[in-house]
């Protein structure tokens, strides 16, 4: 430990140097993190004259229980199936075995998510939560969809940018220019060009189409709701991971690339065998970032749909807030917090699994 | 077309600059409708949705937005309060991080490396999870201040830039940039007596430049874009920043001609910074992907 001697040890001043930074750091993000993990098993509320108590997963339970219920038709009195006006079997109310049934504990204060036929029979799953249920798969949809496209079309927008070509900075600022505007800015923006009635989209579609296009409501439609945010999100964010490609892009030695050319490669394959082997470390890096950032989604849906239409825009981070600060429920919103935390960190983890250095 | 491609380089170079351009309008188009239409009344602004004009300064053209928007909401008031928040931040934030990094790699202290792994494991740790139990922690925080002594920090400047001084990013890219400083020149000053607030100050940080300007980008961004925070921890007005301030404007489908012009306000003094600094911008984000 030839290290540590005495003579280069420098404890106080050491101290000194990093105790402001590293102070705040414990104060403003460890703290909290431990503390989001313990509200998570209490009832704590933001303001309220009662102190807490623990409850252990009582908070994650409500959450996350999903039941499942299988419904038999309703039969008449002779034993045949009864069909509503359009020929469907009827079905009982799922009411009846949610509401104080004693026969059906486990469905108990439920709501129905999703159901489907199954023989004669209904299933229907059921979710003590249904928001957060209906939150937790918004996400799950919206990062499955914006890391892949947003890392493969930052990559393709840096190739673009990485040819030598006069004035090709110009094209780099204007690609990078929507990172710099907020992004509660260009969700107003946007909610003017997404507008179902006035809105710009619907103008270029109607006139690119000579009038044959229909307009949509692009955020008051369940079906196009979170995919316009989808596209929205990406529009804003892309040029920012198409510069750390484009970093990635520059440390690959020119002399890989002179070889390809006399080995007569075509572009596809120098792709294959020379780029992107050099771009690993930043694949891996591009997609974690961009997954935390879709994990995050908040501001887009604050700005413009709150959740809606039928929550088909609502979000972990959005529930969380909703509970901790509109409802004060702190420990629910922090449980939604270390939900999020997890599926971030497992992510993450899987994501460093699959790209790790193959040797 | 292929073929031709490869045969006329005239043609292969007008192909290239014409996708460029094409990928160009896709991104510049919706900001150029939003400075454009700002200058609008509502009603030609949305008869000019339908045409080219959307994109154009022509027609009606006046400032009237503006002043509507300055009457409707205090807009001045929230831009000062950003900007003093942003500032504050940013000037303390790169102080506190770069005597981190400083202590990281040139000093050597009891607990170090558990440190710097703390610091390198917030990176992964999104605000969002850690904001709830924050906003009750805040909430009961004790404040020593010039009128005495309270609690709670909600509705201040304080809760708004005080958690957010240090960040584990920061101090990890000045930390990278020291680590590539020559030693020699380190063990030097010191032998010729210099105390170690004067090597970081009078040595280091003079040295700093690049990275200097790189983190004050990455805070200036980070810092004026918050959102979620302030509009849980300022329900006073007078604390609110710009983008809080834009709720005045949610709910005004039918003027729009001053919500762009609002946005325009909030947008116009990033771009231009954006614009007369570029290189130091992109510069700033490639070094994020340094860490890989």
């Amino acid at each position: 430990m030839k290290k540590n001697s005495i003579l280069t040890r420098h404890n106080t001043t050491g101290w000194l140097f990093a105790s402001p930074g590293f102070g705040l750091m414990l104060l403003f993000i460890v703290i909290p993190f431990i503390l989001a993990i313990a509200f998570s098993l209490t009832n704590q509320r933001l303001m309220s004259p009662n102190a807490a108590e623990f409850v252990g997963l009582e908070n994650y339970t409500n959450m996350l229980d999903v039941g499942i219920l299988v419904v038999d038709p309703e039969i008449d009195a002779s034993g045949n199936i009864l069909v509503d006006k359009n020929g469907d079997n009827k079905y009982p109310r799922l009411r009846k075995f949610t509401r104080n049934n004693p026969d059906y504990p486990n469905v108990q204060g439920m709501k129905e998510w999703f159901s489907f036929s199954w023989g004669v029979q209904k299933i229907a799953i059921m979710a003590s939560d249904l928001v957060f249920m209906k939150a937790l798969v918004n996400t799950l949809t919206f990062v499955a969809f914006v890391a892949p496209i947003q890392g493969a079309l930052a990559l393709i927008l840096a190739l673009l940018i990485n040819q030598p070509l006069r004035g090709i900075q110009i094209f780099r600022s204007i690609y990078f220019m929507p990172v710099v505007v907020s992004i509660v800015v260009v969700s107003l923006l946007w909610r003017f060009i997404y507008d179902g009635q006035n809105g710009l989209l619907n103008s270029v579609l109607n006139t690119l189409t000579f009038g044959h296009f229909k307009a949509v409501d692009w955020l008051g439609n369940q079906d196009t709701a979170l995919g316009s945010i989808m596209a929205m999100s990406i529009w804003q964010a892309v040029g920012f991971h198409m510069i750390i490609w484009l970093s990635g892009l520059q440390t690959i030695s020119p002399t890989l690339y002179e070889a390809a050319k006399i080995e007569g490669a075509s572009p596809w394959q120098t792709f294959r065998y020379v780029t992107w082997p050099g771009l690993r470390n930043t694949a891996v890096l591009v997609v974690i970032v961009i997954t935390m950032q879709a994990f995050s989604l908040f501001a887009q849906i604050d700005v413009m749909t709150s959740g809606g239409p039928l929550d088909s825009t609502q979000t972990i981070v959005y529930q969380a807030v909703e509970r901790g600060y509109g409802k004060q429920d702190i420990s629910g919103g922090s449980a939604m917090s270390v939900v999020l935390f997890l599926l971030v960190l497992s992510i993450s983890l899987l994501q460093r699994y699959l790209t790790r250095e193959k040797n | 077309m292929f073929r031709l491609d490869k045969d006329n380089p005239t043609l292969r170079l007008i192909v290239r600059y014409m996708v460029l351009t094409l990928i160009a309008l896709i991104f510049v188009t919706p900001i150029l409708f939003m400075m454009m239409s700002s200058l609008k009344p509502d009603q030609q602004l949305l008869a000019d949705t339908s045409s080219i004009r959307a994109f154009l300064p022509i027609g009606d053209i006046s400032f009237d937005n503006y002043k509507a928007a300055f009457e409707r909401a205090p807009i001045g008031m929230f831009m000062l309060n950003s900007l003093l928040v942003t500032g504050v931040t940013v000037v303390l934030g790169l102080l506190v991080c770069s005597m981190a990094g400083f202590s990281f790699v040139f000093l050597n202290w009891r607990g170090k490396s558990i440190a710097f792994s703390i610091i390198l494991a917030t990176l992964i740790v999104p605000f969002e999870t850690i904001a709830i139990p924050m906003l009750l922690m805040v909430s009961k925080l004790p404040w020593l201040g010039l009128d005495g002594f309270s609690w709670g920090w909600l509705n201040s400047y304080r809760v708004q830039i005080i958690p957010f001084i240090a960040d584990g990013l920061t101090i990890f890219l000045f930390a990278q940039y020291f680590k590539d400083l020559p030693k020699e020149l380190i063990e030097a000053s010191r032998i010729e007596g210099c105390s170690w607030w004067q090597v970081y100050w009078r040595v280091v940080m003079p040295l700093s430049g690049p990275i200097i300007a790189t983190a004050a980008i990455l805070k200036f961004l980070a810092m004026y874009n918050q959102y979620l925070w302030p509009i849980m921890v300022t329900q006073q007005e007078q604390y609110r920043p710009v983008l809080v301030g834009l709720q005045y404007f949610f709910q005004l489908n039918t003027a729009w001609g001053e919500v762009m012009a609002y946005l325009t306000i909030i947008t116009v003094p990033v771009l231009a910074f954006y614009l007369a600094l570029q290189r130091a911008f992109i510069a700033s984000i490639a070094s994020t992907g340094v860490k890989g």
